[in-house]
């Protein structure tokens, strides 16, 4: 099973849901899919295995002798990565995401893909848990084929916990797909409320069953519990908001080891997250059991129709 | 000369606007005929990147020589320069006063790009 951890807002609680779920749940696989500023390894450190991999983006290299500047290049790239200008080809290659269109549709063979260094993927193991981490070079700004190099990293066989970037854009998307359920962390307040329902509607454009834990949970603002309510989105942990948990965050500690008593809270919320895959009939949680889903492989929306189509 | 204006407007009096890559136009001045034509951006105000390569190829291809706006970064400065196409800027409220800015040969042509990418 491969769950997702993800939210709109930053900075709400998704690596402290993600890392402590790993943690009582042990023998797992955890992914750091955050790759711009990957930060797992501050509560789960463990012995590097093996050296970094060197993650490449494969980018245009033109060849000026036999390019005739037809702009066949420029005309495919749908991320201005190449330019034609009086007959003359500039490549971005900051702006490429290495699908090598251009170099398949040039006519006259002038383009060949060279590595550009985006990154590394680092492996630690630690107690059970093997911590798989993703971190871009400074000065890359495009997270998505990285994100997909730690997802290569998802074990065939057993589980594997994503801890996904903030947000709602593409690096988010790439952690998200091909995931089995996501968890949605966010807090009882207005941007917390704001986020989670941009947050949701990605995870339903993308046809994916989930839930939503709410940090930092308090009697003062309940629209969150009232939007999830009237949207018919389970609510599957509420953590309090409880100054211990925010003291042993600062000094790196997981809650569940510096405050046993909250393993439990976790130890539900994985059997809830089993529980839920199993049951079609919870709303917004349809997909593992969806005809279309049936045999392990996504067919194309409306191909069958059930539950999640 | 024909000398590219980014502006959101349709005339000389019209505002110049500070962005190059995102304008909704440019404003064509053709100092020889002292006649202007409009030039479309507006598929670039939405471009998820990649908005001064192509402004700067529009303006390439409308036949300017230089580019008078607000700012300019590095994918477009390199593109203009490719190009042969000079760049100026300029903080005048409209067109027309960039224009007798640069008649009166009160701006600066720009060596490098005057801000940074916004894709690193």
């Amino acid at each position: 099973m491969i769950i997702a951890v993800a939210s709109g807002k930053g900075g709400t609680g998704k690596t402290t849901v993600a890392a402590n779920l790993a943690r009582v749940r042990g023998d797992v696989t955890l992914l750091d899919c955050d790759v711009e500023e990957p930060n797992v390894h501050l509560f789960i450190s463990g012995e590097p295995q093996g050296e970094p991999e060197v993650v490449s983006l494969l980018v245009p290299e033109v060849d000026e002798s036999r390019c005739d500047g037809c702009a066949a290049c420029s005309n495919f790239c749908a991320f201005k990565a190449l330019a034609v200008l009086d007959k003359r080809v500039l490549v971005f290659a900051e702006m490429c995401h290495g699908c090598g269109g251009c170099a398949r549709v040039c006519p006259q063979d002038a383009i060949r893909e060279v590595p550009k260094r985006m990154g590394v993927v680092e492996t630690m193991g630690a107690d059970g848990v093997t911590v798989v981490q993703g971190r871009l070079d400074v000065g890359v700004a495009m997270a998505p084929p990285l994100v997909r190099a730690v997802k290569a990293h998802i074990p065939k066989t057993g589980d594997a916990i994503l801890d996904a970037p903030p947000g709602t854009s593409c690096p988010v998307v790439a952690t998200l797909r091909e995931t089995d359920f996501v968890v949605l962390v966010t807090e009882p307040t207005p941007f917390g409320l704001n986020d989670l329902k941009l947050a949701v509607e990605v995870v339903r454009e993308l046809g994916l069953p989930f839930g939503v834990v709410v940090n930092r949970a308090d009697s003062s603002d309940d629209r969150v519990a009232t939007y999830c309510r009237e949207a018919s989105i389970p609510i599957l942990a509420e953590i309090p908001d409880d100054r211990r948990v925010a003291e042993a965050y600062s000094r790196g500690e997981l809650m569940v080891d510096a405050l046993p008593e909250y393993r439990s809270l976790f130890e539900q919320l994985y059997t809830d997250i089993v529980r839920l895959l199993q049951n079609p009939l919870i709303a917004g949680v349809a997909r593992a059991s969806c005809p279309c889903f049936m045999g392990g492989t996504p067919m194309p929306r409306g191909a069958l129709q059930g539950p999640h189509c | 000369m024909k000398i590219a204006f980014s502006t959101s407007g349709n005339d000389l009096n019209a505002p110049l606007d500070m962005r190059f890559g995102r304008a909704a136009k440019f404003l064509v001045y053709d100092t020889e005929t002292q006649a202007f034509t409009l030039v479309d951006n507006t598929q670039n105000m939405s471009a998820a990147q990649g908005a001064g390569i192509q402004a700067a190829q529009n303006v390439a291809a409308a036949g300017a020589q230089a580019v008078v706006s607000g700012h300019c970064g590095p994918k477009a400065f390199r593109m203009l320069s490719t190009a042969n196409i000079k760049v100026y800027t300029s903080n005048a409220a409209t067109v027309a006063e960039a224009l007798s800015q640069f008649q009166a040969g009160a701006l600066t042509e720009l060596t490098a790009a005057n801000v940074d990418g916004h894709w690193a």
